[in-house]
Parts: C-alpha cells; structure tokens; sequence
C-alpha cells in the first residue's frame, strides 16, 4: 500500500468516526467534535511548526491560545460607555511606564561596565519604576473597575467585526513569543519549556486578575458573532420553508446550519495555514530548519543564523496557537479565564502532535481530530467500560459507586497511555515525516 | 515597643509560612535535582509523583483514624508516611520498568525523556483522580498550634501574635531529618558514593564497576520518598488537592535551577531563596510599616508589591533573572 493511499484513509478513518458519532449520537454532537477538531488541528500545527520543523519545546501553548481569546473580546466588544474617560488615560500611560522602564533597565545593563554599580543601578530604576508604575495604575484600574462592576467593570473592546480579532490574536500571540524567545531561546531545550510553561501561567494569572482588562473570573459573555443568530434564522420565513422541504424542524436545522457557518470559516482558515505550512516546509527556509534541528553545530558552521530562525519559527507557531485561541473564543462566544487549563490546553495539543507526526503538517492535522474525538468519547466509552466492570456487584456496593463516580477521570488516563504507545512503538506518528 | 511588634509581625506573616514553603519546596527540588543529576532529564511527572504518594498516605492516614490509632499530638498522617513512601516507590519502579528503561537503553535525547515524562504525568494525574477524587481532602488531626497567637501575646504582652502552626513546626524538622539523612547517605554510604560518581561522569562510574541499573533504582527510591514527604508535608500544611500539586510544578523547577539543576545544595537553597522571593513580594506590608515609621508617614494602600495570585510571577521572573545571568543556578550545577 502506498503512503498517499494510506494517509487518505487514515482521514476517511477520522471522518467515518465522525460521521458515526453524527448517526448514533446526535449530528449537533458531530459537528462541535468537527468544529473544535478543526481548532485543534490548528493548534496543533502551530506546534508542529516549532517541534516538528525546528525541535523547539514549547509547552506555554495554553498562553497563546489564552491571548488569543484576550484578543477577541478587545477587538469586539463594545467599549464600556465612560470607562475610557474614568481610568483608560492612565493605564495606557501605566504600561507606557512598565515599558520605559524595562527598555531603559536593559540599556542601563548594555552602558555600564559590570560589576557592583551596575547591578546596584538597575535593581533602583526597577524599584523606582515599579511604584511609579503602581501608583499610576492603581487609581486608574480603580476608576475603570467601579463602573457597573456587575455588568461592565472593564474597559471592553473596540466593537470592531469578530473576525478581525482573529488575525490580532495571532499578533498578540507573536509578541508574546517574542518576549520569551528573546530570553530563552538559545538555552537549553528543558529551560526554554520551563519558561513557556511559566509565562502560561502567568498570562492565564493576568487574565484571571485584571479585571478592567478581561474582567477576570466574572467572564465576559455575548460576544459578537461572525454567523447569524438561531433565533434570527428561526424567525426568518425563507429559511424555515428551506428547512421543511428538507423535513428539519427550524429549531434543528438552524442551530446545525450556524455550526456548519462555522466549520465553513475554520476549514478556510485552516487550508490557508496547511497551505502555508506545506510551502514553508518545501522552501529553502523549511529545509534551512530541519537542518538546524537534525545538526545545530553543523548548521552554525554552514553560517545559518541559529538563533534568529528559532525566534521566526516561534513567534510563527506561537501565533498560529493565537489565531486558534481566537477563534476558538469566537465559537464559544464567551471568554473564561478560569477554563484554560494546561492538561487540557498544552499537553493534548502535545499529544495530537506526536499521535498525528511530528515533523508532518498532515499528520498534526490527523492528530488533532483523531485526538480530539477521542477526548471528547473517550468519557462514554469509559462510562460503558465501568458498566461492564461493575454488572457483576450489587447496586450501591462502594467500589461500584465509586468506580462509577469515577470514570469522567479516565480521560487523562488514556491520553497518557496512548502517548506513551506511540511513543514506544510507533515514535514517527501515524503520518512520519518524509 | 513597636519595633518589636514589627519584628513579630514579619515573623508571623513571611519568616514562619516561608520557612515552611521553603521546605516543602527544597524537597521538591532535591526530587528533580536528583532524577536529572543521574537520569539527566526534566521530569514533569514530579508534581504528579507527589500527589500520588500524598495520596496513598491519605488513604492510609483515614484506615489507621478509622482503626482508632493515633499519635496524640501530632498528626497520624506521619505514622501513614511510611506506607505511602512505599506505594510511591512501588509505582516509580513500576514505571521505570515499564517505559524509562527501554529509553534509557536506547540513550535516547533528553528531550523525548521530557515528552515521556510527559505521558507518564497524565497516567499518574489520572490514576490519583481515580483514586481519590479531585477535590479538596481534610486529613490533618492533632494539636492545632505549637504556639497560638493568643498564648503569644498572653506570654510577653505585645500587641502582635506570633502564631506557629504544629504543621508548620513538623515541616520544618521533617525536612531538616531528611535533608541530614540524605546528605549522610550521598556522602558517606558507599551506594550514596556510587550515585555521585554516576552523576559526576557516567564514563568513569562505569569503569570503576557501578552498576547502572542499581543506580537508577536506588535513585527512583530516594526520589520517591523525597516526593512523598515534601507532598504530605505541603497537604498538611495548605490541604490535599490533586490540581495544587502539579501547579507546585513550576516553582519547584524554579527552585532546582536556581540552585543550579543537579546540585543537591543548591536545591535546597533555591527552594528557601523562591519561597521568600513569594511571600516577602505578595505580603502586605502595612501594618510592620505602620509600626516602623511615624504616624504622618504610615502608608494609606495595603503596601502589597503583587497580589498573591501572581506567586507564579515572582518564581518565573526569579527563574528568568537567573537563566540571564547566570545560567548554571547559584551553586554550579550541570548543563548538558
């Protein structure tokens, strides 16, 4: 069996199970596993733009895509009538603030010569910046945060169209990266992960605090959609009557109709991404990666500029993660901080890289459906799974109860026992790099 | 007068929860020092590796409540200790049969160990959710307070308490007996000497007659009773939640490259400098301000330099700093 015919079945494989869960289950069930597969599938090319191409460990993924969703709700939401006015001049003069006295830390390093000045200089201008800093925050976030707390509370968005957000996630993502790659790339691969999986946490901590920026744990809902309402559909003759001669109830047809509007954007949004992946890893430049990653020093010594294509390669991944987190948002129309959790967010993105091939833009793509169909049935077949086990015990003994009460937790189980099986016997993934 | 209520109150608030934190995290640290001292790789199932033996001396702490056996004063969980040290090590050399080993003799890249560990992690964080749930368990019992705030107060008559919890207290010479006794055996013992050699040059360690695989168990042994302890410890001290443990993951890392990865010392000082930096830079700071300076300067704010839900923040940027500029940690450690 050749590769091309054998790649193309393992998509049908993926699609028929998709299907299947569309004609046992229910077809809205389908389409959100196809919907969220189509995210995943992005995410996960973004990091098998950095791992696969350039053997960059980044484990912060849950940051970028947390900024991306940051991004949708600045891009679209209205702006909260007054909060700019309140305290918007001084938190845009605040982080103007931070800034300055970052860059002006780092040219203080690069001016003086080392030794015990210098540190003792820097440590004051960084003290002194930062409570010049806090006190011209504090009453501007105060001023922004008392504005109807229960509704608004924040500075609120642009009110610009949704999808614009999309790309501004992507660019937030970058500078993100930026940040981070400047400082840890060109360690070591174990610190590079320590320092993304740090600034994860710490984006994930921002948004969960700040409330005049992301209103925190208060959540923001009702964002703005690039598809029609079901609502407006279902009140719309035309689409009804099409529905009938279809012989859907309006109510059906028109919450499956908005899900497929959606898979409609994400498919294009992801074909452009593959396209792009697939010639960047044909180009002089993708070839330029793959030899850094398979021989650091003897790419050095070629005079390739190590270090400057792991910081392009990064931000790139970096932003496509962003671009995936704001779509994602979009889909669910609403930001939860408090949602984004690593396992979720960064490992299972890890693990449909390694499933799918790493190094293969194709084999990402099949990871991150195949993956994410598994995570989302792997809870009914664990729940049937324990239903075998425990027929044979009487009702309400404590083991069954238990092993019953028990069994959403087999997710995670599997997802770790399924990388380690790949990574075992099969450490090229389902589709291997060429 | 009130220079000493400023000196309690610092005592209070960020000498005695950082001591404690401190400890819990050195001994996180000295797990991961050791695992990348002679498996040489990151191991992010750590944090996981601690909820699981935490877990099984819940488990066994609630059989011996229930059977009616206790140790008075202090908690019952330290006489359960023993029993989940012995299920952790059970499941790390489980594990390290079943998916380490084969690695290990293929000398694969570091970086796959990672991912593997990886994989190894979400087993464990399922297995523990399994088990025993992902909610907050209570199993602390004994005497509440070495010292309360009250009796302190009562003792020397100031306006400030000095409050040490029994936790707090056993933390701390749990972590002292274990740190002694590991240190005894990494330099006195002759298996101890043996796993320093390894760790030093694995060439030369194999000449000499080390026998590798003795290594790595006798590693995975100490590594689980490291673990266990520092996870009981930081259970009894905040509570048992199998989340909090691989959130530690960060500031345990924090503190193992601080003191330079590897190095056993600088573990345990990496842990105290990441547990001060947290509770000096999240602490309030009002009121021992309000006791130092006169009345017309005591601050109006809360004095608070971070929220305390950015703790993250300081051991990342701590991390940062010394990935810049000095990237073997404080004490030298390796860089492979």
């Amino acid at each position: 069996m050749n590769t091309t015919v054998k790649n193309v079945s393992l998509f049908a494989i993926v699609g028929v199970l998709i299907l299947l869960t569309g004609f046992l289950q229910s077809w809205n069930a389908a389409i959100l596993i196809l919907n969220m597969g189509l995210i995943s599938a992005i995410m996960a090319l973004g990091v098998n733009l950095q791992w696969g191409f350039a053997g960059l460990f980044n484990i912060g993924i849950m940051g970028f895509v947390a900024l991306g969703g940051l991004a949708t709700v600045l891009v679209s939401m209205p702006p909260t009538e007054g909060a700019f006015a309140a305290g918007g001049v001084r938190v845009v003069l605040a982080m103007v603030m931070g800034a300055a006295t970052i860059t002006a830390a780092v040219l203080l390093y690069r001016a003086m010569a080392k030794g015990w000045p210098r540190t003792v200089a820097m440590i004051a201008l960084l003290v002194v910046g930062f409570f010049i800093y806090r006190a011209v925050l504090d009453p501007g976030v105060a001023a922004i945060e008392a504005i109807d707390p229960a509704a608004t509370g924040y500075l609120g968005g642009l009110g610009l169209p949704v999808l614009l957000a999309w790309p501004v996630g992507g660019v937030f993502a970058a500078g993100a990266a930026w940040l981070i790659g400047k400082t840890a790339l060109g360690l070591r691969s174990d610190y590079l992960a320590i320092a993304t999986l740090g600034i994860a946490e710490i984006i994930i901590a921002v948004m969960k605090n700040e409330d005049w920026l992301s209103r925190g744990v208060k959540n923001v809902i009702g964002i703005p959609r690039p598809v029609p309402y079901e609502i407006d559909l279902q009140g719309d003759s035309g689409f009804v009557e099409r529905a009938a001669g279809l012989g859907l109830d309006p109510v059906m047809a028109s919450t499956l109709y908005v899900k497929l509007l959606y898979a409609g954007l994400f498919l294009a949004v992801l074909l452009v991404l593959l396209w792009m992946a697939q010639k960047s890893l044909a180009s002089p430049w993708g070839r330029m990666l793959r030899a850094i990653r398979d021989n650091e020093v003897a790419a050095e010594a070629m005079g390739k500029d190590v270090k400057r294509r792991h910081l392009q390669v990064f931000i790139l991944g970096s932003a496509i993660c962003g671009i995936a987190g704001a779509m994602m948002t979009t889909l669910d129309s609403q930001l939860t901080p408090s949602a984004y959790q690593p396992l979720r967010f960064t490992f299972l993105i890890w693990v449909m890289v390694i499933v799918g091939g790493s190094g293969n833009n194709f084999g990402a793509v099949l990871g991150g459906f195949l993956i994410w169909f598994l995570w989302v049935q792997v809870e009914p077949m664990g729940r049937l799974l324990m239903d075998i086990i425990t027929a044979g015990m009487t009702d309400g003994y404590w083991l069954k109860t238990h092993m019953l009460d028990s069994a959403a937790h087999m997710r995670l189980f599997t997802m770790g026992l399924v990388l380690l099986l790949v990574l075992r016997f099969n450490p090229r993934g389902l589709i291997p790099e060429k | 007068m009130d220079f000493l209520n400023a000196i309690i109150a610092v005592a209070n608030y960020v000498l005695v929860p950082g001591i404690a934190y401190g400890s819990q995290l050195a001994l996180g640290a000295l797990g991961v020092t050791l695992i990348y001292g002679i498996l040489r790789f990151s191991n992010f199932a750590h944090g996981d590796t601690m909820a699981f033996g935490a877990m099984v001396t819940v488990l066994a702490t609630w059989w011996l409540q229930s059977i009616g056996v206790s140790l008075g004063p202090l908690p019952t969980a330290l006489l359960a200790l023993p029993i989940g040290i012995l299920g952790c090590i059970g499941l790390l050399l489980a594990t390290d049969r079943l998916v380490y080993r084969f690695y290990r003799e293929k000398k694969a890249k570091p970086v796959i160990l990672v991912i593997v560990s990886m994989g190894v992690m979400f087993i464990m964080n399922g297995i523990v959710r399994f088990i025993i749930g992902p909610d907050d368990q209570q199993f602390l019992d004994g005497e509440r307070f070495l010292i309360s705030a009250r009796t302190f107060r009562e003792m020397t008559g100031l306006d400030e308490g000095l409050a040490i919890r029994s936790t707090q207290a056993i933390t701390l010479v749990t972590a002292v007996v274990v740190v002694a006794l590991l240190f005894w055996f990494l330099n006195r013992t002759r298996a101890g000497k043996s796993m320093r050699a390894y760790s030093d040059n694995e060439d030369l360690a194999l000449l000499s007659g080390v026998n590798p695989e003795r290594v790595v168990m006798l590693t995975w042994i100490i590594v689980a009773a490291l673990a266990t302890t520092a996870g009981v410890l930081y259970g009894l001290d905040k509570s048992f939640k199998p989340f909090t443990y691989f959130q530690l993951l960060l500031p345990i890392f924090a503190s193992a490259i601080v003191g330079g990865l590897g190095n056993p010392l600088g573990a345990i000082a990496g842990g105290f400098v990441i547990a001060f930096s947290e509770v000096t830079i999240t602490y309030a700071w009002k009121k021992v301000l309000g006791y130092l300076l006169p009345d017309s300067l005591a601050p109006d704010g809360l004095v608070q330099l971070l929220s305390t839900d950015y703790k993250f923040a300081v051991s990342f940027v701590i991390l940062l700093i010394v990935l810049l500029f000095r990237p073997t940690g404080l004490f030298k450690g390796q860089s492979v």
